[in-house]
């Protein structure tokens, strides 16, 4: 061999070796990183600003919360020591734990947690019924505080719980007291991790690192409430749009775990032996399907019902999730196997009864004209709902124009209330996560004020009593009847309908233990072997 | 020449304006609403109004045109209404990735591509003619995502050899970015080669036809000398042409190319401001790419004379 091919073959083999070295750093080498991919990309950092779940995550890495949900679906304190009620129920007060202590070394404080409460209570719908309540807020001292309601609430705990968006997280007095309608620019929380702001590039990733300085609670983690001990020195969220390359990303081991892979991808993760599947989130999510009340045909009640009636939550399910291990078939609309949870009778939404839809349709007078259906093509998990509703419509005598668009242009159009030949719309399919929706009140989609509620814009003064009555009521057996009574209502008025449960598990390395059971994708308690 | 040049640099100015009353207008016009999806699922229409009112866009069209022309014209692109960024800095942050993938493209396609072109066109009608010319449909046929897909299962999944995704900067470890960017640049290359050899192919050959070729050949010289002296230089400028045209080319197949490699660059920053209806940050990305392509193409047109001496501007 010559001299010059002996150096060629030398460069072609070191410069695969360091090719491939540099491959190796990529896959996670040190044990105390993890990698970790969320379901959407992002690019907005305040919590209360907008109700993007990944937001929300992020928010929970950060901030620490007042209160929060254990696995049981029970509120437990988190920041707060110990809390007082009053005879009357109308005082709260609430002493933080000691050792408290924002990202930037100040304690944290009673002034630092009374406008956090109303910053939240100005966006969040179970805030904004809280603030209802509220008349004033007193500093007792440094680690104390006192709200004093106008009258009894009966969700007081729940609100300071919420433990999903949005989330009454704690901030720093000074960025607490940003307009809640203008985003904040500091990531200062007391929570268990640090944002590395230098090192945080959106679009590409968002760093956090351990806070050593943060001080769990004792009790062992218990969804989001408990000790929150962080095992790994630093956590990243890799920003990858692509589903397919995910699974690529983590079977190669360049990534830790994915949030909630496509259930089509989730065979090929079943058979990499290096992989498993975590079902996080037993609670899971359900499917909605919404109705514009202002705009005819569903501006009556019969007519809407009679949609609903042609309803199989089932097909849905099939249609989407495709294997019944992930999803439940169940017609209560506040999560089957929760407090609130309430089978309605005679199957509805399960079983379909065309011919009792023909009926309603004939009697209500529908004239034919089509029906505006929004088909969303750009969430996979929501582009098979429009169809089997529109087959479901047609078999009792719909006439139905679906639309097909993206995500983005749906969420703009459902915001017009014009009607359906204008731009406007007649129904859309969404999803929620079930803890969102545990309660009639921070259910939003039960929400009948007109103008305030949700997309949709029902009205209805009497869900609005029941509803009201929930609020207030503080003996949980009665409470419960109230929820059922709400439920009642949704399906006597077929205010919208809660078209089927489904569980979409996480995806992780083998190597990784420790994901904890709870609404809401969160990194402590998580190592890595 | 500098005529030209100056002449050519002024002809930018009411392209720029066409371009930004097109984009700005279709981003107005087509549905999509900033503040809904800022808002997030759960918000209610008056939150939305509100967040509406906080970024001007509850103002009538061209009350926004205005305050967004005379923006611009004091050099000021906006601020991105999701990332709390500057456009200029969002487009700093991304440049490199998108920048390292299309020069690498570049090298890559013309080192492959005039070689091929040339060859095929000196064996014309032989079996290596045939396979250049079958890989040229092939590369045109397949589209980049499936490539991508082949390439990753091949060397990063199957052989272990390149990572399946993401980037590393240049000044933090160069070979991790060498090996981030192979990948994503033969991807996107090979549509580029594809063009490139094909154009070359068909310039040589007809080059190769003419009589001062015949003439070069009589006289002695060597083939490869024939080949690289006269014939590739008097074929270069339709061969320079499909190069600047193929710059378009370039920045369309980055888009995918960066989302399937999981590349942060200005691609996936395009797809996701339209995904997100962040109007400052597209409308920023698309006057710059309207700039880069008349500077490329100016830059090819002036490099015509380097290989023409018979072009004068």
């Amino acid at each position: 061999m010559n001299s010059t091919a002996m150096k060629r073959r030398t460069f072609g083999i070191l410069s695969t070796g360091a090719l491939m070295a540099a491959a190796g750093t990529t896959r996670a080498a040190d044990k105390k990183v993890l990698r970790f991919v969320q379901n959407g990309n992002m690019s907005i950092l305040d919590p209360i600003w907008t109700t993007a779940y990944v937001t929300r995550t992020h928010g929970y890495f950060i901030y620490d919360t007042l209160f929060a949900m254990d696995a049981n679906n029970a509120i437990k304190p988190q920041m707060v020591d110990k809390y007082e009620v009053s005879p009357d129920r109308t005082q709260w007060t609430f002493t933080l734990r000691d050792g408290l202590e924002w990202h930037d070394g100040k304690p944290v404080t009673s002034a630092d947690c009374i406008p956090s409460i109303k910053r939240w209570g100005a966006r969040d719908a179970m805030g904004l019924k809280l603030m209802e309540f509220v008349k004033d807020f007193k500093v007792v001292n440094d680690k104390t505080f006192t709200m004093i309601l106008k009258e009894p609430y009966g969700l007081v705990l729940e609100s300071l719980g919420k433990p999903s968006s949005n989330v009454p997280f704690m901030m720093p007095e000074r960025i607490a007291k940003t307009d809640p309608f203008k985003q904040i620019d500091s990531q200062i929380g007391s929570g268990p991790f640090i944002y590395v702001n230098a090192e945080s590039k959106p679009g590409e990733k968002h760093v956090y690192v351990k806070n050593t300085k943060y001080k769990p609670r004792n009790e062992p983690p218990s969804g989001l409430s408990g000790g929150k001990v962080v095992k790994m020195d630093r956590v990243e969220i890799i920003e990858m749009p692509d589903p397919q390359q995910q699974v690529n990303a983590i079977l190669a081991g360049e990534i830790d775990l994915i949030e909630q892979p496509p259930h089509d991808l989730l065979p090929i993760m079943k058979a990499d032996k290096g992989m498993q599947l975590v079902d996080w989130n037993p609670l899971g999510q359900q499917f909605i399907y919404r109705f514009n009340h202002t705009q005819p045909p569903f501006n009556n009640p019969k007519i809407r019902r009679a949609a609903l009636l042609a309803v199989r939550q089932e097909d849905y399910l099939k249609a989407t999730v495709g294997e019944p291990q992930f999803y439940k078939v169940s017609s209560a609309a506040f999560i089957s196997g929760t407090p609130n949870a309430f089978e309605a009778p005679d199957g509805f939404l399960v079983k379909p009864n065309y011919e009792k839809a023909r009926a309603l349709l004939k009697e209500a007078g529908y004239d034919g004209s089509p029906v505006v259906l929004m088909q969303s093509t750009t969430l996979p998990v929501l582009t098979n709902t429009a169809p089997v509703t529109k087959a479901a419509l047609e078999q009792v005598g719909f006439k139905v124009d679906m639309q097909t668009m993206d995500w983005q242009t749906l969420v703009s159009r459902r915001t017009k209330k014009d009607p359906p030949s204008q731009g406007g719309w007649n129904i859309f399919h969404t999803f929620t996560v079930a803890a969102d929706i545990l309660n009639p009140i921070s259910n939003t989609y039960m929400v009948a004020q007109g103008e305030k509620s949700w997309f949709g814009w029902p009205t209805d003064p009497e869900m609005e009593k029941l509803r009201d009555a929930y609020s207030k009521e503080v003996d949980p057996a009665k409470a419960k009847e109230l929820a059922h009574a709400v439920q009642n209502r949704a399906i006597e008025t077929a205010q919208y309908g809660w078209i089927g449960q489904w569980y979409g598990p996480g995806a992780a390395r083998k190597n990784v233990t420790g994901w904890i059971k709870a609404p809401v994708p969160v990194m402590w308690n998580i190592e890595k072997a | 020449m500098i005529d030209f040049i100056a002449r050519r640099l002024v002809a930018i100015i009411p392209v720029l304006a066409v371009v930004a009353i097109f984009v700005f207008l279709m981003l107005r016009l087509t549905p999509g609403d900033p503040a809904a999806v800022i808002a997030g699922d759960n918000a209610t229409s008056d939150q939305i109004d509100l967040i509406r009112a906080k970024l001007g866009l509850d103002l009538p069209i061209w009350q926004q045109f205005i305050i967004w022309i005379g923006d611009i014209l004091r050099g000021n692109l906006g601020e991105s209404f999701f990332f709390k960024k500057t456009v200029v800095e969002l487009i700093a942050q991304r440049l490199q990735p998108t920048l390292a993938l299309s020069i690498c493209t570049l090298i890559i396609a013309v080192a492959t591509a005039v070689p091929l072109g040339v060859l095929a066109a000196y064996r014309h009608g032989s079996l290596l003619d045939r396979v250049v010319m079958g890989f040229s449909v092939m590369g045109f046929s397949l589209p980049t995502f499936v490539i991508g897909y082949c390439l990753i299962y091949v060397f990063a999944i199957d052989l272990d050899w390149l990572p399946v995704q993401g980037y590393t900067r240049i000044e933090v470890d160069f070979w991790g970015f060498i090996s981030h960017i192979i990948l994503p640049s033969i991807t996107l290359g090979i549509i580029y080669v594809a063009l490139i050899a094909r154009i070359t192919r068909a310039s040589v050959l007809e080059v190769l036809n003419e009589d001062y070729i015949r003439t070069a050949r009589a006289k002695g010289l060597s083939n490869r000398v024939v080949l690289m002296r006269h014939a590739l230089r008097n074929a270069a400028v339709p061969i320079l042409t499909v190069i600047g045209i193929g710059v378009a080319l370039l920045i369309g197949g980055a888009v995918v190319t960066e989302t399937v490699y999981g590349l942060p660059g200005l691609g996936r920053l395009t797809v996701e401001a339209v995904l997100s209806r962040d109007f400052p940050t597209i409308q920023a990305v698309i006057l710059m790419f309207s700039v880069v392509y008349v500077v490329i193409n100016l830059l090819i047109d002036i490099s015509y004379t380097l290989f023409d001496p018979r072009i004068r501007y």
